[in-house]
C-alpha cells in the first residue's frame, strides 16, 4: 500500500483482481472511499464481499493497486467468530493485540456502560452483546476506518437498528470512514453514504440514497419483482 | 530408592504443570484427541533408544516433533482435520513401535512409565525444558486464543498464525517427551487433555482456566507418582486415576454451581 496525498480520498482501489485456486473471485474491481464517510458493500452470497475486505486487509494475494492516502490504522470485525466454547471474559478479550488502557473507554463507545459485562464469558453474552463487544475491540487501538462485515450477523431484527445508530455516533464523533458489508437495503439507505454493490464485478457504485431508484435496483438485481407481478402469476 | 521417588515427583510436579497448561490450548483447539494420540507417536523413537542404547527421550522427541511438523504440513496442504491425520500417523507409530521392542518389559515401561530409572541430571533436565516450555507458551497463548476465535481477526493484527502454532506443536513435543519417561507412552496424553477440561469445568475465564489446568495436572501427576512409589504399581495408570478423581469432582462442583446460580 503507498501513501500518497489525494485530498479527501482515504482509498482509492483501482483494477483490483483476485484469483483462489485458479478461480477468479474479483476482477476488475474500481472504487474509491471518502474520508469519514461510510461504505457500504452490497451482494448475493458469493459476491466476493468479504474477500475484498481480506484483500484490503493484506490477508490474501490481489492485483491491482490498493491506494492508502495516509497512514491508516484499521479496526476489523469479521462475520464470524468462534467464542462459544472459550472461557474468555470480556476483559480477557478486550486486552488481547490492544492497548489495555482503553478497553474500558470503547465498552462505553459502543454503549455497554454496564461494568460487570467485564467479567461475563463471551460465549454466555446475547447475539448483540457480543457484536457490541467485538466493535469494542476494533476500536481499542483508536482506529480511523472501521471495517465491519455483516456487524448484525446472527442478531434480531430489533436489536440492529441501535447498532447501526451506535456506529452512526461514534463516526460522527471519531470522524472515522466505515467499511460496511451489508445484505440489507434500508441499512444501505439509512446509514451509509456510498454503495458499492459486488458480484464479483463492481455493478454499481455511487451514493447510497440511489439505490432507491428503479433503475439503480435493475442493474444490481435485475429486473425487479413487483408484488404486484407476483399476485399476477399466482 | 528414595532418591529416585524424590525425582520422580520432581519430574511429577513440572510435567503436571506444563502438560496442564500447554494441554489447555489443545482442548480449547478441540485436538483434545490430538494430544492423546501424538504420544504414542513417540512409541518408534523410544523402541530406537532402547534398541541402541542411547537416552529414549531424544528418539521419543525426535518422532514426535517430526510427525508433528508432517501433521502440521500436510494438514495446511490438504485441509484434512488434524484428528485424522493424527490417528493415522499414531496406528502407524504404534504398530512400528510394538514390532521393534521385542521385550516385554522393555515395552511395558515404555507403554505405562517407569520411575526405577530416573536420574538427578534426566530431572533437572525435565524441569528447565518444562519451564522453558511453560514461559515460551505464555508469549503466544492469547496470540493462540486470537486466531481460535478468528483466524483472520489474528494475521490482521500481524500474527504469523502458522508460525506460531508450528512452535505450540513443538512445545507440546518437548513436554510429552518428558512426560513419556514418568507416565508412559500410552498414558501422557492423558495429562494434556484431563487437567484442561477439569479446569474448564470451573472456569469462565481464561486465566483462572490455564491456571487451573496446570495446578490440577501438578495435583495428578504428583498424587499418581506417590501412589505407584508406595503401592508399588506402574506410574501411569496410578496417574490416570488420579486425574480422573479431580475431573470427577469438577463435575459435581460444575453442577452443585448450576444449580446455585
Amino acid at each position: 500500500m503507498s501513501t500518497t496525498d489525494k485530498g479527501d480520498y482515504l482509498l482509492k482501489v483501482a483494477n483490483l483482481k483476485l484469483t483462489l485456486q485458479n478461480q477468479i473471485i474479483l476482477d476488475n474491481v474500481n472504487f474509491n472511499v471518502k474520508k469519514g464517510t461510510t461504505l457500504a458493500i452490497l451482494g448475493p452470497n458469493g459476491a466476493g464481499k468479504s474477500v475484498l475486505f481480506r484483500a484490503l486487509l493484506n490477508l490474501l494475494p490481489y492485483t491491482g493497486n490498493v491506494e492508502w492516502t495516509e497512514k491508516v490504522k484499521i479496526g476489523y470485525v469479521p462475520q464470524n467468530v468462534a467464542v462459544s466454547d472459550i472461557p474468555l471474559s470480556v476483559k480477557e478479550f478486550l486486552s488481547i493485540g490492544t492497548n489495555k488502557a482503553n478497553a474500558e473507554n470503547s465498552l462505553s463507545l459502543v454503549k455497554l456502560d454496564d461494568k460487570t459485562i467485564l467479567n461475563k464469558r463471551l460465549g454466555v453474552l446475547s447475539g448483540g452483546q457480543l457484536r457490541r463487544v467485538l466493535i469494542a475491540w476494533a476500536l481499542v487501538d483508536e482506529p480511523n476506518i472501521l471495517f465491519l462485515d455483516e456487524p448484525t450477523n446472527g442478531i434480531d431484527v430489533g436489536s440492529e437498528e441501535p447498532i447501526f445508530l451506535m456506529l452512526n455516533s461514534i463516526k460522527k464523533s471519531k470522524k472515522m470512514t466505515i467499511l460496511l458489508i451489508t445484505h440489507d437495503i434500508h441499512i444501505v439507505q439509512e446509514y451509509s453514504d456510498y454503495l458499492l454493490a459486488l458480484n464479483k464485478c463492481v455493478t454499481f457504485f455511487g451514493k447510497s440514497e440511489e439505490i432507491a431508484s428503479l433503475s439503480t435496483q435493475k442493474t444490481i438485481y435485475g429486473e425487479p419483482v413487483c408484488v404486484e407481478t407476483l399476485k399476477a402469476g399466482n | 530408592m528414595l532418591e529416585t521417588v524424590i525425582y520422580s515427583l520432581l519430574i511429577g510436579i513440572f510435567v503436571g504443570v506444563s502438560a496442564g497448561y500447554l494441554g489447555s490450548l489443545m482442548v480449547l483447539e478441540k485436538m483434545a484427541l490430538v494430544g492423546d494420540a501424538l504420544s504414542h507417536v513417540a512409541l518408534p523413537g523410544l523402541a530406537l533408544g532402547i534398541l541402541y542404547n542411547f537416552d529414549p527421550f531424544y528418539g521419543a522427541f525426535a518422532f514426535l516433533f517430526v510427525s508433528a511438523i508432517i501433521i502440521w504440513h500436510v494438514q495446511r496442504v490438504t485441509r484434512i482435520s488434524f484428528e485424522a491425520l493424527v490417528g493415522a500417523m499414531f496406528t502407524l507409530a504404534l504398530s512400528i513401535g510394538i514390532l521393534m521392542i521385542r521385550d516385554a518389559e522393555a515395552l511395558a515401561e515404555a507403554l505405562f512409565g517407569d520411575i526405577t530409572q530416573v536420574t538427578l541430571l534426566y530431572s533437572v533436565a525435565s524441569v528447565v525444558i518444562a519451564v522453558v516450555a511453560i514461559l515460551l507458551t505464555k508469549v503466544i497463548y492469547k496470540k493462540l486464543v486470537l486466531a481460535m476465535i478468528s483466524e483472520d481477526l489474528a494475521v490482521s493484527k500481524g500474527i504469523d498464525v502458522a508460525k506460531t502454532n508450528l512452535l505450540y506443536l513443538f512445545l507440546v513435543s518437548l513436554v510429552v517427551a518428558i512426560g513419556i519417561k514418568i507416565v508412559g507412552t500410552l498414558l501422557v496424553g492423558f495429562l494434556v487433555i484431563v487437567p484442561a477440561i477439569a479446569a474448564k469445568n470451573l472456569s469462565s475465564d481464561m486465566f483462572r482456566y490455564s491456571l487451573l489446568s496446570a495446578i490440577f495436572g501438578a495435583v495428578a501427576a504428583f498424587s499418581g507418582i506417590l501412589l505407584s512409589s508406595y503401592l508399588n504399581l506402574p506410574p501411569g495408570p496410578m496417574v490416570v486415576f488420579s486425574g480422573i478423581a479431580i475431573f470427577a469432582i469438577t463435575i459435581v462442583a460444575n453442577w452443585k454451581m448450576q444449580i446455585n446460580t
